[in-house]
């Protein structure tokens, strides 16, 4: 391993002390909500690797962290209850402690919560994997008067039990110390599965294993591949367990396997024959058995030592989930919400504008005046105006990812989800994709990630193809350009941005419950959700989730928006304009006045085209115009003209691309403009000095749109970039999450042709009783 | 046959011990895994604002459940 990067490591090591360096793979497993995260944090200090598992969408963390002579790989896996398969997390997970055998696990168990904690510890037990087990939130256990005999605890479950209080980063290097005696074999395992489960059900278990176990030794014996599940590392008796349990999964993998039937056959008889004895099916009888144990444990090694003092939380959650005042909160918080993300945006965005000018001017600066340098114009009308307008929203996503990110660590979306549950039931989904929709607000591409929390494919598809619909991060750039230059007071500002997100929300759920009754009609799934005590998170957490979010967020504006801001450039300033053609439109102009009369012979020899019209002339011959021009036909009963066509092209790799794109649209060749304006204009009254008008290109781009269209026109822009074709991000991830093109194609034009027959409908008819003109 | 007592039937406020789970679907064994299992008391807390779901505790954890899926939990006695 040549991992020279000491940042990496929590211990620095020299060269020399490097040489004999053991690697280990630990993973992270532990309950939802059992502060899982927040260890893996203190473990691997803010350095850590998000990325996707195995080609799916499933997010896996990876650190690392060095002690001594070791370098432990640390993998957070998702959050599980139990080893059953019953989720897309919680296969990625158990399929990842099968496959990839982690030298160790650590499981987190939540001590506040620790039965059903444990209940996962004893799975993990039963599949004899090396573990450490983490006994979480100490501080809380002891504020409920709870107090554990680690040493007991240890003994039972067979594996060293860490007390910690991860919050407060309190355990971290003990819990390092335990790793390394694991990964070194300090803790033996014991032979015996813990959990009896009665004599009738272990003989079952012992006749389904027999032919696995058999199998297993054939393989071992023939060197053959290896069959999972039948592998020779995994316990026989825990597949006949599974088998037992009815866990579709493991069933699944043994239909391949060469001994399938006999197997089947033994475990249909099995499951037939416990069913009549116990009149329940065998994995009600399990789970009893399992709790049942894990309750044994519970009462052997947790002491009440005195009554629990009356608990915050629940005081708290009487109000916040209140029957009346619920929904009230809830709405009071989401406006708050967003009014802190878009108010303490301001003052940082306008830092980062003036620094852009700043940059621009300074740049331009190094050519000589008046030169018409292609170079210059690539890096300044193309790369820093074009990545320039993304970066400015920087702010606004970060505030808006970090107020997600203290809903989701206080708690509260879990409750956000049970005060909505009734209504998403009503559009026809599940209370918890409000979570993935509340995160749409943000980014669409995370929130279909996000909609992996469902369990029914039909939810899930549903949530997934309205999603767009949510008016996400990169929709704010273009409702920010647009509404103050037409809805100038703070009022209608106001309304007409919050209007954006009703109807956004409006159209998603129509569309929602127009595919549930239509293509995805049935059931919706159950709806199963734990409600975690409210908790205080910690700044840590906070920080580093937001962090993480708003890197993803600049990496893609720093990559595919540079290439398309500059690509875009190349298509607006392409081909240029000939001078044949400039004459040309010249003489048209003379001609023109000539008919008007009034002008001298002279003076009309002497007509020049104004800097505007020179530059709608460039742009209508370049590639884009004459896209956008193609297009105009089409979008002209919308309102729109060939400009905001080429813009809306042009914002197809990202929505927030729409803002640049009018930019370069409008402001290509800004500079001589203005001078040339100046001289041309130079006893006009209403002249703008240089200072302003050099202030702000983004003030200068609004005042360019207030000239060319209406207010109407404005408010139809973001209608449809609010509806119209999901970015290519979003495109992608449809189709990475779905599997198959037919759905993100279906998003996409379905979305589209909805937002043209929308935007027709609110332009025609604002037209017709003429609003907004 | 007079109908079994399901949880949806519970009042807020009371505690009831569970007997079975009704039905054999994956959820089952969700909830069976969540420690929904026989003999466990589980105490209903409140109704969501909207009146569905309601919020129960079992296990000294808080957990949420529709009042169509409550209705296949079949409650052996009221406490």
């Amino acid at each position: 391993m040549h991992d020279c990067d000491p940042e990496k490591s929590k211990v620095p090591v020299d060269n020399a002390a490097a040489v004999g360096i053991k690697t280990i793979t630990v993973a992270l497993m532990g309950n939802p909500n059992s502060g899982k995260t927040t260890i893996f944090n203190n473990l691997t200090g803010a350095r850590q690797h998000v990325g996707n598992y195995g080609g799916v969408t499933v997010e896996t963390k990876e650190g690392t962290l060095r002690h001594g002579s070791w370098r432990i790989k640390m993998v957070d896996l998702p959050g599980t209850y139990s080893l059953t398969a019953y989720s897309m997390e919680e296969i990625i997970a158990r399929d990842f402690i099968i496959q990839q055998k982690p030298d160790v696990i650590v499981d987190i168990v939540d001590g506040a919560n620790i039965e059903r904690n444990l209940y996962l510890a004893v799975q993990l037990k039963e599949l004899g994997v090396p573990m450490v087990l983490v006994l979480n939130m100490a501080d809380e256990m002891k504020a409920k008067g709870l107090h554990a005999d680690i040493k007991k605890l240890s003994e039972i479950i067979g594996a060293p039990v860490v007390p910690a209080v991860g919050v407060r980063n309190r355990g971290t290097d003990k819990i390092v110390a335990r790793i390394i005696e694991v990964a070194q074999g300090s803790w033996s395992q014991p032979e015996k599965v813990p959990v009896h489960y009665g004599s009738e059900i272990e003989n079952e278990l012992k006749k389904i294993a027999a032919p696995i176990a058999r199998q297993a030794g054939k393989i071992k014996q023939t060197g053959a591949d290896c069959d999972y599940p039948l592998c020779v590392e995994i316990n026989p008796q825990w597949v006949a367990l599974k088998l037992l349990e009815n866990d579709s999964e493991v069933i699944h993998k043994v239909h391949d396997s060469a001994i399938r039937q006999e197997v089947n056959q033994q475990v249909q008889h099995s499951r037939k024959y416990l069913t009549s004895i116990y009149g329940e099916d065998p994995e009600s009888v399990i789970a009893e058995q399992r709790y049942g144990y894990v309750h044994g444990i519970c009462r052997t090694v947790i002491r009440r030592t005195s009554e629990a003092r009356i608990n915050f939380s629940d005081k708290l959650d009487k109000v916040l989930t209140n029957r009346l005042l619920g929904l009230p909160i809830f709405a009071a918080l989401m406006y708050v919400t967003f009014w802190f993300v878009f108010a303490a945006g301001q003052y940082p965005m306008g830092w980062i504008e003036i620094g852009q000018q700043i940059l621009a001017e300074q740049v331009s600066n190094l050519w000589p005046s008046g030169s018409d340098s292609v170079l210059r114009s690539l890096i300044v009308d193309g790369i820093i105006t074009g990545v320039g307008g993304v970066v400015i929203f920087l702010p606004n996503i970060m505030l808006l990812f970090l107020a997600l990110s203290l809903l989701e660590d206080t708690g509260y979306m879990a409750r956000a989800a049970f005060i909505m549950d009734r209504l998403m039931k009503w559009v026809g989904l599940h209370g918890k994709s409000f979570i993935p929709m509340l995160t749409g607000f943000g980014c669409s591409v995370p929130a279909i990630m996000a909609t992996r929390i469902l369990d029914n494919r039909r939810d899930r598809l549903t949530t997934i193809l309205i999603l767009p619909l949510m008016s996400c991060g990169a929709r704010v750039p273009i409702y920010l350009l647009i509404i103050p230059a037409f809805f100038t007071s703070a009022r209608s500002a106001s309304v007409v941005m919050y209007s954006m997100y009703l109807i956004g929300l409006v159209i998603a759920i129509v569309c929602a419950r127009l595919l549930r009754s239509t293509m995805f009609r049935g059931e919706s799934s159950p709806f199963v959700m734990e409600l975690p005590p409210y908790r205080i998170p910690t700044l840590k957490a906070v920080l580093i989730h937001m962090w993480q979010r708003s890197w993803l967020y600049l990496r893609k504006a720093g990559t595919v928006i540079l290439a398309f801001s500059v690509l875009m450039w190349f298509l607006a300033s392409h081909p240029q304009l000939p001078q044949e053609r400039i004459e040309q439109l010249r003489q048209e102009k003379a001609v023109a006045l000539e008919q008007q009369g009034n002008y001298s012979a002279s003076e009309l020899a002497a007509v020049q085209l104004t800097n505007q019209q020179l530059q709608d002339a460039r742009l209508s011959y370049s590639i884009t115009g004459r896209l956008g021009r193609t297009l105009e036909p089409l979008l002209k009963p919308l309102g729109f003209d060939w400009r905001i066509g080429t813009a809306l092209v042009g914002s197809f790799p990202a929505k927030e691309l729409f803002v640049s794109q009018m930019g370069i649209v409008f402001s290509l060749g800004e500079v001589e403009t203005e001078e040339s304006l100046g001289q041309a204009l130079h006893s006009d009254q209403d002249q703008p000095d240089a200072a302003s008008a050099n202030s702000s290109t983004q003030a200068a781009l609004r005042t360019r749109l207030k000239q060319a269209y209406s207010p109407l026109v404005g408010f139809c822009i973001m209608l449809f970039c609010l509806i119209s074709a999901p970015c290519m991000a979003t495109v992608a991830v449809t189709r990475r999450e779905t599997n198959s093109w037919r759905w993100p194609m279906f998003q996409f034009f379905g979305l589209t042709g909805l937002a043209y027959l929308i935007t027709l409908v609110v332009y025609q008819v604002g037209s017709f009783v003429q609003i907004g003109i | 046959m007079e109908q079994p007592l399901t949880l949806a039937d519970l009042e807020p406020g009371c505690k009831a011990k569970i007997l079975r789970i009704q039905g054999n679907s994956p959820f089952k064994k969700r909830l069976l895994e969540m420690g929904l299992v026989r003999g466990e008391v589980i105490e209903k807390l409140k109704l969501a604002p909207l009146a569905d779901p309601a919020e129960y505790v079992i296990k000294n954890y808080h957990i949420s459940l529709r009042r169509e899926e409550a209705g296949d939990i079949i409650l052996e006695e009221l406490i």
